[in-house]
């Protein structure tokens, strides 16, 4: 009572410190909206969890593959029938030559398996075990190692796609059992060897370097051409659209006059921003192809319509960079004596760099990601054959990394599902990497003023 | 870089401005700058009606005035600050030692380099302290070695007080400098390019007290070497830097004179409200 007598004004209406009514219901609709943040934020952090990891399950196999180590003879009556260990004269000898040598090779092995775990083991059980890209392999082995011919050497065979799933656990007896592609004796045969450690799955970097291959062959498929396509592709983007794009940005936002036909050109860059990709196959597809004459699946027509896709989004960028620029800086340079190119170059252009490149960088992950134009311009072919080194290898036929992501969704074998992922993957780790770029390049350029 | 075709655009003898500075000694009594009937529009809005003045050579003149009177406006006419707004229309003529700069031969980026300016906001270039005071120099290709170059950045810093502060640091960003440190770095940045006139916009308003007494005793320096047009909304300021003064009001120049005259005896009523506090 002592402190009513002393204060009296304390104890009249509400404490001055104490919160009211209102602020109470102030700071509760800042609880939920924090919640509703939260909650947001971790469905989409749950959503990208899930994406990765049925990616990565799927995926991740693709990036190992069964191989059956043999010894193998390399006759050279059939491999260099002239003797003289001549690379131009091996070439001549196809890879049918070759199956012969693969198949006594196997029958040695497939004896030993039928004196010992598994007695119904025959050779040409153990031959279908192979895969069919065997011999084309055995080839590549005997051109670059011409010196091995006439010697036996031991050989890691591809096992084929049915194996290969099996060691993986995607194909069980149960499933084998219904299958015409393979015999329920090739899988004892398969436990056995892999007990001798004759059979085994090791990381395969021909996923990555190898051609797409056919349907009877997914175990041989890779990403090679597919890489160099979307390689080459991203080269022409970022060596056309970065410059165009920079050049008509600066144009807009400080040379051009303002009147109504900057304003249609601004209202359509914008609209073109919006405009469905597989509406610049098309025209793609009527000017590079139709009208140009340019090769159908060729990189160059690949990547001028991904330019195309990919200016108004530059555009937009690097203006919005350049607008953000502080007027003063520019003021300053005016005001020493600079000229209007040398204060935009010296100046704006240097602080605007950082939004500029990156930018860039997101206009190129997209125009990478890119599926629907390639189609239309015939790089969802089947494409056997690299690309030839730059430049006359823009106008060779190539696919693209998310065309052959496509392409192997579309096979019918089983096998294809672990390649589309592991393709995924791949174009995944491509965007981390351009983004990465894009993130050390902004840290290295930024500036504050 | 490309500087060297700006050197040979300014060599090439389009140029009618440079009037040598012999000249300029020659006639002493003579208004540096000269002024008469200058109008300016934006767009359809008239901001200036008929401005003549004179302003004498190795004096400080201030502008005053209150907000939009057309004092900032007619600062950057005297350095065509006013071309880079597209809408901006200037008439009357403008004479700087007997040469118009809005002569179509006259060469603006030449100009600039000879009338240089500081700006109401500290606004050095996101670069080291050095490069801020050397850029202009180096654009019109004034030095020609490095350690000449060294040389007028030094100086440059010296006359503008910054000297004793940064040069232990002159490679360190300009951005990183104090308010009136960034101020005086733009000082020495106009003056690098050895101008005969120096245009300053309201150079203190973004200065606390201590800052602005510096620039301020730097601006009465700077005065036998430039001439020095201020434009500021302080009549505190005005009064104690400037031998001369003009009062704007709505677009027009209602009063110029010495400085001692204008606020103890103005002649115009307008004046006497506006430094009594009436309006403004």
């Amino acid at each position: 009572m002592t402190d009513a007598v002393t204060n009296p004004a304390q104890n009249t209406g509400p404490a001055p410190m104490q919160p009211s009514a209102l602020t109470k219901r102030r700071y509760a609709a800042e609880r939920r909206f924090k919640a509703y943040g939260v909650g947001a934020v971790a469905i989409g952090v749950i959503a990208l969890l899930l994406l990765l990891t049925s990616i990565l399950s799927r995926g991740l196999p693709a990036f190992t593959q069964t191989f059956i180590r043999a010894d193998i003879y390399l006759a050279p009556q059939v491999l260099d029938p002239k003797g003289n260990r001549d690379r131009d004269d091996i070439a001549k000898v196809m890879t049918f030559s070759y199956t012969p040598l693969i198949k006594d090779s196997l029958a040695s092995l497939a004896n030993e398996l039928k004196d010992g775990p598994v007695p119904q083991a025959t050779p040409a059980l153990l031959a279908g075990m192979v895969s069919g890209a065997a011999n084309a392999q055995l080839r590549d082995y005997v051109l670059a190692h011409p010196d091995e011919i006439g010697k036996t050497v031991a050989f890691e065979f591809l096992a084929n796609a049915r194996i290969d799933q099996y060691l993986k656990g995607n194909v069980t007896r149960e499933s084998a059992a219904a299958d015409s592609k393979v015999d329920p004796t090739q899988l004892d045969i398969a436990d056995a060897l892999v007990k001798q450690g004759i059979m085994s799955k090791r990381f395969n970097p021909a996923f990555i370097t190898n051609p797409d291959a056919s349907e009877n062959r997914p175990e041989a498929a890779g990403l090679g051409v597919a890489l160099l396509g979307s390689a080459y592709m991203m080269l022409i983007v970022l060596v056309l659209s970065l410059p165009i794009g920079v050049a008509a940005s600066i144009y807009l936002e400080e040379f051009a006059p303002k009147n109504w036909i900057t304003d249609v050109i601004e209202v359509n860059i914008s609209n073109l921003a919006a405009v469905p990709s597989i509406v610049f196959g098309i025209l793609g597809l009527a000017i590079f192809i139709n009208f140009m004459h340019l090769p159908n699946s060729a990189p160059i027509v690949g990547g001028l319509v991904l330019t195309l896709m990919t200016l108004p989004t530059i555009i937009i960028s690097t203006r919005a960079s350049l607008k953000s620029v502080p007027p003063s800086i520019k003021e300053a340079a005016l005001g020493v004596g600079a000229s209007k190119m040398q204060s935009i170059f010296h100046h704006v252009l240097p602080l605007a760099m950082p939004g500029i490149l990156t930018g860039t960088i997101i206009g190129l992950a997209q125009a990478l990601g890119e599926t629907a134009p390639l189609l239309l311009i015939g790089m969802v072919a089947f494409v056997r054959d690299y690309p030839g080194p730059l430049p006359g290898g823009l106008l060779d036929p190539a696919t693209g990394l998310p065309v052959q992501v496509y392409n192997f969704t579309q096979r019918a074998d089983p096998a294809f599902v672990e390649r589309a992922s592991g393709a995924i993957i791949v174009l995944l780790a491509f965007l981390v990497v351009m983004n990465a770029i894009a993130i050390f390049l902004r840290q290295r350029l930024e500036r504050t003023w | 870089m490309t500087l060297v075709d700006e050197k040979a655009q300014t060599a090439s003898g389009t140029l009618v401005y440079p009037a040598t500075p012999a000249a300029a000694a020659a006639a002493p009594g003579k208004p540096k700058i000269q002024a008469r009937g200058v109008e300016v529009f934006y767009g359809e809005k008239q901001a200036l009606f008929g401005v003549s003045i004179d302003i004498p050579q190795h004096q400080v003149t201030s502008f005053i005035g209150p907000s939009g009177c057309g004092k900032s406006t007619f600062l950057r006419c005297i350095n065509r600050m006013n071309d880079t707004i597209p809408i901006c229309r200037v008439s009357g003529s403008i004479e700087i030692d007997n040469a118009d700069i809005y002569d179509p031969r006259i060469d603006v980026v030449e100009l600039r380099a000879r009338v240089g300016m500081v700006f109401q906001k500290p606004n050095p270039f996101p670069k080291s302290i050095f490069e801020n005071v050397a850029y202009g120099p180096k654009i019109h290709g004034l030095t020609r070695s490095k350690s000449e170059l060294e040389e007028l950045v030094t100086s440059s810093l010296k006359r503008a007080g910054l000297w004793n502060e940064v040069k232990d640091r002159l490679h360190e960003p300009g951005t990183g400098l104090s308010g009136g440190q960034q101020q005086r770095l733009c000082i020495a940045r106009a003056i690098a390019t050895k101008p005969e006139v120096v245009l300053m916009d309201e150079p203190c308003s973004a200065l606390d007290p201590i800052a602005t007494a510096i620039v301020e005793e730097l601006i009465d320096e700077l005065r036998s070497n430039y001439t020095i047009i201020i434009v500021t909304h302080s009549m505190q300021q005005a009064a104690r830097v400037s031998q001369r003064t003009a009062f704007f009001h709505l677009g027009k120049l209602i009063e110029e004179g010495r400085t001692e005259d204008i606020f103890s005896n103005p002649r115009e009523k307008q004046t006497e409200d506006y430094i009594t506090g009436k309006i403004g």
